[in-house]
């Protein structure tokens, strides 16, 4: 019996923090001038409020899923895996090399291959901050911080220098072949208002699909039995059998995999070639967004939808609101991370101390002496 | 009853965290000049209720009285004012200081340490005489002996000038010797006129040193008694509320043939340290081989290196006359349990059990490779562990008998009862057990024993490692004693006392060295 019912832990603690956020940030809103409730306003508006705002909410949503799945698996196995962003960036090199090299003939083909391509690219990446934990013992949130800035300077050094259009001035790869174009929302259902323009894309489903599988692999098999024994307790993993190496290398490919989808949608679905700087900051965000759906695949997929529409949102804020620069939308954002994440201990304890004071009640009244069967019979 | 204010006086104590009552409407009344235990099994609120005092917990209600005085203790500096000193289970020192470095900690006069030190050894040296408590001030904390360091603790609660002493199951960590001495210097401070409050288990140290006792039961104080009325029987009964059996049923068994040899294992742990020097032994089939030792001798390390958790560093060792692989490369728990060696390990929070995972995680747990817990190769079935959860806490009576509750929502016995279950219930032929009682309550340890040596009984081989001397003596078939990673002897129970393992324990005997 925990001290909270799930409800209050899963959906309530989240809702109290974003509200507490938003409080906050509807403070520096008003201190620059502004009408925090109308800045709310734009926001929801901007981003839930037509089909365009939901294009590009459900667009980011599908990055965050990836990545804030990727943190959560890792998280089962108390691994605090902060290289998201360099093993997404890895995972758009393998979409563009998949992509590029291979004249392939369907969309559907091109997006069995790729989702290969940035898998393997984003869990090779994670390959070696994984060997440096499980046999070295080199802490993995150092590493895999540090294996950031080599795949960022590496991605700068390709793109210029191996993947660039001869002639162009772009630092980027040539655009994927028409055949390859996954099908976006416009495409698939157009009658929900959709444009042509819309980023949102298969990959959303994808997302989905991703989801429910690590949903099935923490509590479902066996290989996630051994993850979550050993991160609960390595001396008692190991009493029960549990290779730890083994779990540290397999928890972090599949993390690093999951980074590395995140291309499927940003670089195959939208952007459709490799770009500097694909990833923008999604594979940070992720940890945010684990930490908010508490390692769940459901809350996971509620975080990012949040994330998704805050990004959106804060895009239509500054739009629309001149005085609410780009950096205004950053703090909001941050704030969000701050009570959600960091702070989460701030809201839950007080709650904890509420659902006891309000729990002894009724159980004391009905704590009379309770019948008693010695009978051991079924 | 004299004039004289209760040294002690509780009224009315009442704490609960959240939905359970750890104390309820507790009153003691602790005369001064006098040392007064409390029994009770784990979970029975007698820690609750020192903390208390303590000033660590603060209480839903009720009142303290020290010397006849209401004093409320809202902290631990509140206590220590009111001259109230406590010796925690586990020490509270600072390693790498010295003895007069600890002793003055939190206490110290000024901001320059020199004045502080040298009042310290003074007054450290007047204690030594005044009551047997030697200990060089200046040594570092962690050269000194167990016992030795719990004499510091003591000598810390001296110079802050207290007069009420609470120890907390001050004997585990010790052997009997130092048990001894340790109650001979109790008996000096209580002389003195000083209270001591002796909190324990072991229903022979409150016979031998104390003058009043106390017994709770699930948070209630059931009894006060004078110690000179009572006897341990009628305190086991009082803590379980029922009749309970202290000696143990054991029909002789003729051993069968050799199950286990070990010979000249050694084992270097991380740092360097040799922590098994050479250890060799046999256990036959129908026999149970108790290692007794003070904890730390190199008993953990040996049942991790027969269990897989840990690579031996030289040594055979054969189970049925067939090596076992000892370097950690080709084996590990699950080998070792594929060839019939189960493992109740000493530590059930920290290696038997993964606390938050369910009663029926645990089950499987060490045997999550079993085909019958499997659907197919990647998928587990959840429904068939749930199953075979349920039958396991059904016959190995595990209270309350439901598999989705987590690990760390049971008693003591009952996370135990779990491990036990899960271990015994594959008919093991060798069955590694270590401290299978410790933390777990009188009941429980009675069904645990007798799981044991039915399982003897059924001719399988058992290895009982524990710190209770009581246990080793009372289920061994042969007991063999470690010290400094030596064995250094092995006895029968019947033609040994514990004076004799006592000192073997100190690692004083004639056969010194051999193993």
């Amino acid at each position: 019996m925990g001290k909270m019912p799930k409800w209050a832990d899963i959906i309530l603690i989240p809702l109290i923090s974003v509200l507490l956020a938003l409080i906050v940030s509807g403070l520096v809103v008003l201190y620059i001038g502004e009408n925090p409730l109308e800045a709310m306003a734009i926001m929801v508006r901007g981003a839930v409020g037509s089909a365009y705002g939901w294009g590009y909410t459900l667009y980011y949503a599908t990055n965050f899923i990836f990545t804030g799945l990727a943190v959560a698996v890792a998280f089962h196995a108390k691994l605090f895996n902060i290289g998201g962003e360099g093993q997404a960036a890895l995972g758009g090199l393998g979409v563009a090399i998949v992509c590029l090299t291979i004249p392939w003939p369907h969309w559907s083909i091109a997006l069995i291959a790729a989702t290969g391509g940035a898998a393997i690219f984003g869990a090779l990446w994670a390959l070696i901050p994984a060997w440096l934990q499980a046999r070295r013992d080199s802490h993995i949130v150092i590493t895999t911080i540090m294996f950031n800035y080599i795949a960022s300077a590496l991605l700068v050094y390709l793109l210029v220098n191996v993947f660039r259009v001869p002639g162009s001035m772009a630092p980027e790869t040539a655009r994927f072949a028409e055949q390859m174009h996954l099908p976006s929302a416009f495409d698939i259902v157009p009658w929900l208002g959709f444009r042509a323009s819309t980023p949102l894309n298969i990959a959303f489903l994808l997302a989905l699909v991703a989801c429910v599988g690590v949903w099935v692999l923490i509590w479902r098999t066996r290989l996630g039995y051994e993850i979550r024994a050993y991160g609960h307790s390595q001396t008692a993993a190991v009493y029960a059998g549990i290779n730890p190496v083994r779990i540290v290398m397999i928890t972090m490919l599949i993390s690093g995999g999951l980074s590395g989808l995140m291309a499927i949608n940003a670089v195959m679905g939208e952007a459709e070639r490799l770009v500097i700087d694909n990833v923008q900051g999604a594979g940070f965000v992720g940890i945010a967004v684990a930490l908010m759906g508490r390692s769940h695949p459901v809350g996971v997929f509620l975080a990012a939808l949040l994330f998704g529409a805050l990004y959106q949102g804060g895009a239509e804020l500054e739009f629309e609101m001149p005085a609410v620069s780009r950096e205004m939308i950053v703090v909001i954002q941050a704030l969000v991370i701050l009570f959600t994440g960091a702070l989460d201990n701030l809201v839950r304890m007080p709650m904890e101390s509420l659902f006891l004071s309000l729990r002894r009640r009724p159980e004391a009244a009905a704590a009379g002496p309770v019948p008693k069967r010695t009978d051991a019979g079924e | 009853m004299t004039q004289i204010a209760p040294a002690i006086e509780l009224k009315g104590i009442s704490k609960s965290f959240g939905p359970v009552q750890a104390n309820k409407d507790i009153s003691l009344s602790i005369q001064p000049g006098t040392i007064h235990g409390i029994v009770g099994e784990n979970g029975a609120g007698k820690s609750t209720l020192m903390s208390i005092l303590y000033g660590f917990y603060k209480a839903d209600a009720g009142e303290v009285f020290i010397n006849g005085t209401l004093t409320p203790i809202p902290d631990s500096q509140a206590a220590i004012r009111a001259g109230i000193g406590m010796v925690h289970q586990h020490f509270k020192l600072v390693e790498n200081f010295t003895v007069v470095e600890n002793v003055i900690l939190g206490a110290e006069d000024g901001a320059m340490l020199q004045p502080s030190i040298a009042k310290a050894r003074k007054l450290l040296t007047e204690l030594a005489t005044e009551y047997g408590l030697d200990v060089n001030p200046d040594a570092i904390v962690e050269d000194l002996s167990v016992g030795h360091q719990q004499r510091v603790e003591i000598l810390k609660q001296l110079y802050r000038q207290a007069d009420i002493l609470i120890l907390d199951e001050p004997t585990g960590v010790l052997t009997p010797a130092e048990a001894d001495q340790l109650f001979r210097i109790l008996g000096r401070l209580k002389d003195e006129g000083k209270t001591i409050v002796l909190i324990t288990h072991k229903l022979r140290e409150i016979m031998d040193v104390t003058d009043t006792v106390s017994v709770m039961r699930r948070g209630e104080m059931t009894a006060t008694v004078k110690t000179s009325e009572t006897s341990p029987a009628g305190l086991a009964e009082l803590m379980v509320g029922r009749k309970v059996l202290l000696e143990v049923n054991k029909q002789p068994v003729t051993p069968g043939p050799v199950v286990l040899e070990v010979s000249d294992l050694k084992v270097v742990d991380h740092a360097g340290v040799e922590r098994l020097k050479g250890v060799s032994f046999s256990i036959r089939a129908g026999e149970i081989l108790g290692i007794a030792g003070v904890a730390g001798n190199g008993q953990s390390e040996l049942l991790e290196v027969l269990g897989g958790m840990r690579a031996a560093t030289s040594g055979r060792v054969t189970l049925h006359g067939d090596p076992i692989d000892l370097t950690g490369q080709s084996s590990d728990g699950q080998s070792r349990r594929a060839r019939g060696i189960a493992h109740v390990p000493e530590d059930r929070q920290a290696e038997g059990l993964i606390m938050p995972y369910e009663a029926w995680e645990n089950v499987a747990f060490g045997y999550h490779h079993d085909p019958k817990y499997q659907i197919n190769a990647i998928l587990m079935n959840n429904a068939a562990i749930k199953a075979d959860c349920a039958d396991k806490m059904a016959r190995y009576d595990v209270r309350p008998p439901n598999p989705r509750l987590p690990a760390r929502n049971f008693s003591g016995g009952n996370q135990q009862k779990i491990v036990v279950a899960r271990e015994m219930d594959r008919n093991p032929d060798l069955l590694l057990v270590g401290q299978p009682t410790r933390g777990v309550d009188i009941g429980a340890i009675e069904f645990i024993h007798e799981q044991i040596i039915a399982l003897r009984d059924a001719g399988k081989a058992v290895l009982l490692v524990s710190v209770e001397l009581d246990e080793i003596l009372g289920l061994s078939d042969r007991v063999a004693v470690m010290f400094d990673g030596h064995i250094m002897g092995e006895r029968l129970p019947d033609e040994t006392d514990e004076k004799e393992l006592g000192l073997l324990m100190a690692g004083m005997s004639e056969t010194k060295g051999a193993a």
